[in-house]
């Protein structure tokens, strides 16, 4: 019966050793206390067990060294996880500064991948082995959670924002992938595969399909269909701002504040664009709320990191 | 032992009136505790009810028992019970009303009426939400996590928030009146450091209620508000942020665990204090550990959210404070267990209750720290090595404190005494079944199994097997004390005033006391726990 039940979980992930080896240090800090405690709690209890039914206990009513000691070891010995933990943490959470971005969207009931050269998957991601690989995740709905246990890895998915997770995955193979973020009626049906391949396997599947092109070029066509274009000039003529090498930048606002252009400000901007409005430009510009999916969206977010050049758009 | 012969007490506040309005209408503490009595263990067995169809349900991977839907609904509802009906409230309304006028040498609480009252309240909160349960249910989770609670649940959710809703001012009155009795009522003498530290943990945890309560009842409310008039408080598409809402859920629920804790905490101080004959070992330690867990308590929120989108800086401050909540939790443990050294330990069952909490709560602790490393919660939040974690706490420690609470003070509660064999042995099943049942659960959760799951992938069937098992056992267990309990309250031995040979003042009044509880108002020259000569005159 026990065959086919692991009980611990496969490493596949770059993370996954340090997250492993976190844990096993707190398994023997706790087995250790665990241990103690139950020791002494047993041995007390038939060292000292009551004969005489009227025998009191010594008046012991505490001691000072005590107290000092097991305030200050435990104290020391959870910040020595915390600062272990916080250490994972932030690796966690600053992928490399070069990643195979791939963007992710979470709905009732499925996870729809695409990838920026234009393949499109549901429930099945495709990645190659030893690249660090970073996903930009929103959801459509409700708050999900995608998690892959193989990698140690685990962020929500939220309406409303883009949040981001990486890994870097160390050996190919096909990897569970959960909603671990109660999402509704099928939430255990929300479930999918991660498939990690060898990098050649991975170009053939990369060239085996993508029919409509890249992803920025759907949002190239996206963005003449919307007609964003007539404002959103490449010569400095146009109502809106240039957007072309606008990604990454910092933008000073009307407000006289200053934010830099990632996918979560190009994303208010279509769908709030009165929210922040860049200085020198008037707020005219219209929301495209309820006009384009999260997955145009995503696109256009593309397009507009793809427009590179134009080193003389305002900074700073 | 050659005891002089005990007879009943003429007079006693069971015998003080006969009928449904004597009950119904009482404004006696230890009456309004039995009707609380009543009223969680119905909601205690409902919430039982619900977990064993849930485990049943997951003995198999298919999840082919009962349907989605009725799946989310039964551990929904399960949580909504255990946590707002029976956790939150058992051992402050049970034990807390009975014993809290009778250890501080006081007739009743500072607002007897104000007590009725508040058990009114909880009853309406409790049937409307069992009303929302019995016309469709809801299928939120317990923690009614928007916009899912707001925008895409079908089923009852207001109707159940309002039950909750209305049960929380039930939490608040009962605090402010035990933070006025204890600060007002205290028997001459009486001073703080005088009094049981079950007080002291009765009083932080009434502290936490009356401050933390008022933050749920607002959270729903925005809920409500969303749900029915589309305000956008949570849903992005209205303009809102549904990470406002866990914030505001956590900001409360986290402190809220500790409402569930504290008092068992205080209970376990006293039965080992009463097990080992001897004062608590550095009782002003256990004593400030309480405040300081009610304190720190509420600057932990955001650790329930490692992975919901929060700042990394926020991540690292909220990790750093739920280390620290840590340190006075294990101050107490620590002083439980040298409060053994040197003392003359029972092996009856309240002191079982006692080692069973000691351990549990320790392994719930210490998986707590894994939680609280947050590169570490990022792997194991969500899955079943939280609600392993969590039912270590909730259960290993708050269920094991009520229960050897109340087999401690059922005989001052009844007068009689129970079947000391069957309680052993039901203590000793529902310790093998609480392991059997979540101790496998860390494993297929570090394994990387969700929480919440209806179906799950085949290799984690043995685990939950295993769990499924656990829990039938555990289910024996907890129905076993309510055979024998009830026998005793016709069948038992009578116990006299003091059975255990404890020190305390609810030792001194007869069992079960006189409706003003002191036939005069003692004078209290000791403090507690002192056992300095040997006991005279108990029975047990």
């Amino acid at each position: 019966m026990w065959t086919g039940t692991p009980l611990f979980p496969e490493s596949a992930s770059t993370m996954a050793g340090r997250v492993d080896a976190l844990y096993f240090f707190l398994l023997a800090v706790s087995i250790f206390f665990s241990l103690l405690i139950a020791g002494l709690i047993v041995f007390y209890a038939i060292k000292f067990h009551r004969g005489d039914p009227n025998a009191v206990g010594g008046v012991i009513h505490g001691g000072m060294v005590l107290e000092v000691t097991w305030t200050v070891v435990p104290f020391l010995i959870t910040m020595v996880i915390f600062v272990w933990g916080a250490s994972v943490f932030f690796a966690m959470s600053r992928p490399p500064d070069e990643t195979l971005n791939i963007y992710v969207v979470g709905k009732q009931w499925m996870w729809k991948f695409q990838h920026l050269d234009g393949q499109r998957e549901i429930n099945e991601l495709h990645v190659p082995v030893g690249r660090p690989v970073k996903l930009i995740m929103t959801s459509e709905d409700v708050i999900h959670d995608l998690f892959v246990p193989a990698f140690r890895v685990k962020a929500d998915v939220i309406p409303g924002r883009y949040t981001h997770l990486w890994f870097e995955p160390t050996k190919p193979g096909r990897y569970q992938l959960f909603c671990a973020e109660y999402c509704g009626t099928r939430h255990s049906g929300m479930i999918g595969q991660v498939v990690v391949m060898d990098p050649s396997e991975y170009q053939t599947w990369l060239s085996g399909g993508a029919p409509e092109g890249s992803l920025a070029s759907a949002g190239a066509k996206l963005f003449q269909d919307l007609a964003c274009n007539t404002c959103h000039r490449p010569d400095a003529q146009g109502r809106g701002p240039v957007l072309e090498g606008l990604f990454g930048n910092t933008v000073r606002l009307q407000s006289g504040e200053t934010v830099t252009v990632d996918e979560a400000y190009v994303r208010e901007s279509i769908l709030q664009p009165a929210a922040k409005v860049a200085s020198g430009f008037q707020p005219i510009m219209p929301t495209f709320q309820g006009l384009v999916t999260e997955e145009q969206l995503l696109e256009l977010v593309e397009y507009v990191k793809s427009l590179k050049g134009l080193p003389q758009v305002q900074t700073r | 032992m050659a005891s002089p012969t005990i007879l009943i007490p003429p007079r006693h506040y069971l015998n003080d009136g006969y009928g449904v309005a004597s009950w119904l209408l009482t404004r006696d503490h230890k009456r309004i505790a039995l009707l609380y009595l009543a009223a969680v263990t119905f909601f205690f067995f409902v919430g039982g009810a619900f977990a064993v169809l849930i485990r049943l349900d997951l003995a198999t991977p298919a999840g082919d028992l009962v349907s989605d839907e009725t799946y989310n609904k039964l551990f929904t509802m399960h949580g909504v019970m255990m946590v707002f009906f029976f956790l939150i409230p058992a051992i402050p309304s049970v034990l807390g009303n009975f014993l809290v006028p009778i250890m501080i040498g006081a007739k009743d609480l500072a607002f007897p009426k104000l007590n009725l009252f508040s058990w009114y309240i909880y009853m309406v909160g409790g049937l409307f939400t069992l009303y929302a349960l019995v016309t469709g249910g809801v299928d939120t989770g317990w923690t009614f996590y928007a916009p899912f609670s707001t925008v895409s649940s079908t089923t009852n959710v207001i109707p159940t928030a309002l039950g909750i809703f209305i049960t929380g001012f039930s939490s608040i009155l009962t605090g402010l009146n035990f933070i006025v009795t204890i600060h007002r009522m205290r028997a001459p003498g009486m001073t703080w450091f005088r009094m049981p530290l079950f007080l002291w943990s009765t009083y932080a945890t009434s502290l936490i209620n009356v401050l933390g309560t008022p933050v749920i009842a607002i959270t729903i409310l925005l809920v409500a508000a969303e749900r029915v008039f589309k305000f956008g408080f949570f849903n992005p598409a209205l303009g809102g942020d549904p990470v406002l809402f866990q914030h505001l859920f956590w900001f409360y629920s986290h402190p809220a665990v500790y409402i569930m804790v504290l008092p068992a905490m205080g209970v376990i101080s006293e039965l080992v204090a009463a097990g080992c004959r001897k004062p608590v070992f550095g009782y002003p330690f256990v004593a400030f550990a309480s405040l300081a867990i009610a304190v720190l308590g509420f600057l932990v929120w955001g650790h329930h959210m490692f992975v919901a989108g929060q700042s990394v800086y926020a991540a690292l401050i909220f990790s750093i404070l739920s280390f620290l909540v840590a340190i006075p939790s294990a101050v107490k443990v620590f002083n439980w267990t040298a409060t053994m050294y040197r003392g003359a330990v029972s092996w009856d069952t309240p002191m079982l209750y006692a080692y069973g909490f000691i351990g549990l709560f320790t392994i719930g602790g210490l998986t707590g720290l894994f939680l609280a490393a947050v590169g570490l919660d990022v792997h194991v939040t969500d899955t079943y090595f939280i609600v392993a974690h969590f039912h270590y706490i909730m259960v290993g420690g708050t269920i094991m404190g009520y229960l050897g609470g109340l087999h401690y003070w059922w005989p001052k509660m009844s007068g009689r005494l129970y079947n000391e064999a069957l309680a052993k042995l039901s203590a000793g099943i529902i310790f093998i079944g609480f392991n059997l049942t979540f101790f496998p659960q860390f494993v297929v959760g570090y394994l990387g199994m969700p929480r919440r799951y209806h179906s799950y992938p085949e290799e984690f069937q043995v685990l939950n097997v295993l769990s499924s098992a656990g829990a039938s056992i555990l289910g024996v267990g907890y129905l076993i004390p309510m055979i024998y309990l009830m026998w005793s309250l016709r069948y038992g031995r009578l116990a006299g005033s003091n059975p255990w040979g404890s020190v305390g003042l609810e030792w001194t009044t007869t069992s079960p006391p006189p409706t003003e509880n002191f036939t005069e108002t003692p004078i209290v020259t000791w403090n507690a726990y002192e056992y300095n000569a040997p006991v005279e005159g108990h029975v047990a």
